[in-house]
C-alpha cells in the first residue's frame, strides 16, 4: 500500500480504480506542404468539428453544472471564430507552406503570449483559454483520441491539473473523485467538483506514475488522505467510512423539505451562512429556510475602491430575489483586524482586532455607511430583507445607528424611492454587548450572536496562534452562559435571537442550544441538513 | 459616420463573456466597427481584439461606426452597452 495525502476542496469517500489523466501533449511537427488549399480545408473542417464538440460540452455543461459554468465553453466558441486567430492560421499556412497543426500551435502561442503580458490577473488567466481551444483543434488535426473515452467503469481521476472543459468532459457517472497535483480550493476543478457532489482533493503528492494505471485507490475526500493499493485493514475502514457517507447522504436527502421542529414541538429557523451572491443555489440546495448571515465584505474585498450604492443595490436585490421572499439578513460591513482594503487606508494598528473596524468605521465614516444603507433599503422593495451590524458594544451606538438609518430612509423617501420595512438587529459578539443585551433588545428587532468573535474577546485567545490550542476550549462554559444570558434577555424584551458563528453549527451543543430557547441557528450550507437531523431527533423535554 | 463614448460601470469591465456578445451584435451589421480605448484601436468584431483593450470599469471606450446601416448599428450598440455594460 502506498500512502499519499493532499488538501481536500469536498469531503467524500470514493473507492475504484484510478486512471492517470495525462493531457495530450500534442508534440506539433513542422511538415512542409505543397496543397494550400487543402491544408487550408484541413483546418476549417477541424474548427467545425471543434465547434461542434464545444457546443456539446456546453449543453451537457449546462445540464450538470449550470449556465454560470458552462458559459466558458460559449466563450471558447466565440474565441474560436475569432477572425484574427483564424487570419493568423490561415496566413501561416499560405505563407509559409506549413500543416495546419503547427499554424496552429505557433498561434497558440502568439495569443497565449498576448495576454500573459496584460496587467490585469483575469485577462492573464485567458492564456490558458487560447491554449485549450487550440489544443481541442490539434487533436482534432492529428485524430488523436481523446483518452477520456476510453475507460468504461467508473474511475478515480489522477491529474497534473485540469481544465474545465476537460472536468466536464468526463461522464458524471463515470467519475468517482478527482485528484489533482495543482490547483487552488478556488480552481474551476473544485468549484465543479463541489456542484458535482465528488470528492475532490488538490496539491496532492501523487507522481503521475503509469504503472498506477488501473489499480484499486481509496480517496478520502475528508482528510485529504489517498491509498493506492489498499491493505486489507485500510479496505475495511474506509468501506466502512463509505457506508456510513452513502447511507447520511440518502438521510440528508429524505430532511429536504422536512420542517424545522423538535420532538415535542418547538420550532427552529434553520438558516445559512453566505458569503458572496454565487453561494445562494447552495443555499436553496441544502434546503435552508433563510440567509442567517450575508457578509458583504466581498463587495469591498473584491473591489479596487469604494463599492458604488448602484454595484451594491444589485448585489443584495440578487440575492432577495433568489431567495424568493425567504428572509436574507444583511451584516453591514466588517471590515478591519484580518479583513483589510487598500482604499479604506487604514492605519497600521497594534492591536487590529481591537481596533478600528466593522461598526467604528461606520460610524466614524458615516458616507461609506449611508451609501451602503442605501443599498440595502433600495434592494428591501425585492424581498424579505434585514440588516444587521457587527461589533457593538454599547447602547448609544445603537441609537446612532438608527439615527443615521432614519436619514436614509427620509433621503429615500424624499426621492419617492420605494423600500419596505426591514428588521434591524445586531451582532452579539463582544462580551460588553452580552452584558447590556438586556438594554440592547429594547433598541432592536432581534439578536445574532457571532460565536468566533466572542469566544476569541471572553478568553482573550487568539484562535490562530497555535501554541494556546492546550488552552482554547471553544465549549468554555463561559460562552454558554452568555449565549443563555443573550437568549433570555432577548426574550425579556420579546425579540428573537440566533447564533451565526461557527458553534451554531456544533452538533454536539445543537440540543443545548434547543433547550436555551435559541431562536435561529445560521450555519454553513453544507451544514443544514445535518443540524435539521439532530433538531428533528431531540425532545427538549427531556 | 456615427461614433460615441461610453464609460464602462460594470465592475468587471469587459471580461470575456460580455466582449463574445458584443463581437456577436456587432457582426449583425455590414458597417465598419471599430472599439478604441487610450488611442489604441480594434475591429469591434473580433472577441480577441476586444479582450487584448484590457477594458477596466471607468475606462470610457470610442466607437466609430461606418456603413449602409450605421444608424440601426449604433441605436443597437448604444443599448448593448447600457444594458450590458
Amino acid at each position: 500500500m502506498l500512502k499519499f495525502s493532499g488538501s481536500s476542496v469536498f469531503g467524500g469517500v470514493a473507492i475504484g480504480k484510478l486512471f492517470i489523466f495525462q493531457k495530450n501533449e500534442n508534440k506539433v511537427e513542422r511538415r512542409h506542404i505543397e496543397d494550400v488549399e487543402k491544408e487550408t480545408e484541413r483546418f476549417e473542417k477541424a474548427k467545425e468539428k471543434a465547434l461542434e464538440q464545444l457546443q456539446g460540452l456546453y449543453e451537457k455543461a449546462l445540464k450538470d453544472v449550470g449556465e454560470a459554468n458552462a458559459m466558458i465553453f460559449e466563450v471558447h466558441q466565440m474565441m474560436l471564430e475569432d477572425l484574427d486567430y483564424q487570419d493568423s492560421i490561415h496566413y501561416m499556412i499560405k505563407e509559409q507552406q506549413i500543416n495546419a497543426e503547427f499554424a496552429v500551435a505557433q498561434t497558440s502561442d502568439n495569443f497565449a503570449e498576448m495576454f500573459a503580458a496584460m496587467d490585469d490577473a483575469y485577462m492573464q488567466g485567458r492564456a490558458a483559454d487560447v491554449r485549450d481551444i487550440s489544443e481541442r483543434l490539434i487533436s482534432i488535426l492529428t485524430d488523436s483520441q481523446s483518452s477520456l473515452d476510453v475507460f468504461q467503469e467508473p474511475v478515480v481521476i489522477v491529474a497534473e491539473d485540469l481544465a474545465p472543459s476537460e472536468t466536464v468532459q468526463f461522464e458524471k457517472d463515470k467519475l468517482l473523485a478527482i485528484v489533482t497535483r495543482q490547483g487552488s480550493a478556488n480552481s474551476h476543478t473544485a468549484i465543479l467538483a463541489r456542484t458535482m457532489d465528488i470528492p475532490a482533493v488538490i496539491q496532492a503528492d501523487i507522481g503521475l506514475d503509469p504503472e498506477y494505471n488501473g489499480k484499486t485507490v481509496i480517496v478520502d475526500g475528508f482528510t485529504g488522505d489517498i491509498y493506492l493499493d489498499p491493505d486489507e485493514e485500510t479496505s475495511k475502514v474506509m468501506e466502512a467510512k463509505l457506508a456510513d457517507c452513502l447511507a447520511e447522504k440518502e438521510l440528508l436527502q429524505q430532511l429536504k423539505g422536512k420542517e424545522d421542529v423538535t420532538l415535542d414541538g418547538k420550532h427552529l429557523k434553520l438558516y445559512a451562512n453566505i458569503g458572496n451572491p454565487g453561494d445562494v443555489a447552495n443555499v436553496l440546495r441544502n434546503d435552508a429556510r433563510g440567509i442567517g448571515l450575508f457578509r458583504s465584505e466581498f463587495l469591498y474585498l473584491e473591489s479596487e475602491d469604494f463599492p458604488t450604492e448602484e454595484e451594491q443595490f444589485k448585489a443584495y436585490k440578487a440575492v432577495a430575489e433568489n431567495m424568493a421572499g425567504k428572509k436574507v439578513i444583511i451584516r453591514t460591513l466588517d471590515i478591519g483586524a484580518d479583513k483589510t482594503v487598500d482604499y479604506f487606508k487604514l492605519d497600521e494598528e497594534e492591536n487590529p482586532a481591537m481596533g478600528y473596524r466593522a461598526i467604528r468605521i461606520c460610524l466614524t465614516q458615516q458616507e461609506i455607511f449611508k451609501t451602503q444603507l442605501r443599498a440595502l433599503y433600495r434592494a428591501s422593495n425585492y424581498g424579505q430583507i434585514a440588516i444587521m451590524f457587527p461589533m457593538i458594544i454599547s447602547v448609544e451606538e445603537v441609537r446612532k445607528i438608527k439615527k443615521i438609518v432614519e436619514e436614509v430612509k427620509a433621503e429615500l423617501t424624499e426621492l419617492a424611492v420605494p423600500f419596505k420595512d426591514v428588521e434591524l438587529g445586531v451582532m452579539i459578539e463582544t462580551p460588553a454587548a452580552v452584558m447590556v443585551s438586556d438594554e440592547l433588545a429594547k433598541e432592536v428587532d432581534f439578536f445574532s450572536i457571532g460565536t468566533n468573535d466572542l469566544t476569541q474577546y471572553t478568553l482573550a485567545i487568539d484562535r490562530q496562534n497555535a501554541k494556546l490550542g492546550d488552552f482554547y476550549n471553544a465549549h468554555h462554559p463561559a460562552i454558554l452562559k452568555m449565549i443563555e444570558m443573550v437568549v433570555k434577555n432577548a426574550h425579556g424584551a420579546g425579540i428573537w435571537a440566533g447564533i451565526c458563528g461557527e458553534l451554531g453549527a456544533d452538533l454536539s451543543l445543537t440540543e443545548t442550544f434547543l433547550k436555551m430557547g435559541v431562536d435561529e441557528l445560521s450555519v454553513s450550507p453544507a451544514m443544514v441538513l445535518r443540524v435539521r437531523k439532530i433538531i428533528r431527533e431531540t425532545d427538549t423535554s427531556k | 459616420m456615427k461614433t460615441f463614448d461610453y464609460t464602462i460601470t460594470d465592475p468587471e469591465g469587459i471580461h470575456a463573456r460580455p466582449a463574445g456578445l458584443f463581437v456577436k451584435e456587432a457582426g449583425k451589421f455590414a458597417s465598419k466597427i471599430t472599439i478604441a480605448k487610450d488611442g489604441k484601436e480594434v475591429d469591434a468584431k473580433r472577441i480577441f481584439g476586444i479582450m487584448s483593450l484590457g477594458v477596466k470599469k471607468d475606462n470610457t471606450v470610442t466607437l466609430n461606426i461606418e456603413g449602409d446601416d450605421e444608424e440601426e448599428a449604433f441605436t443597437a450598440l448604444e443599448a448593448f452597452f447600457k444594458e450590458n455594460l
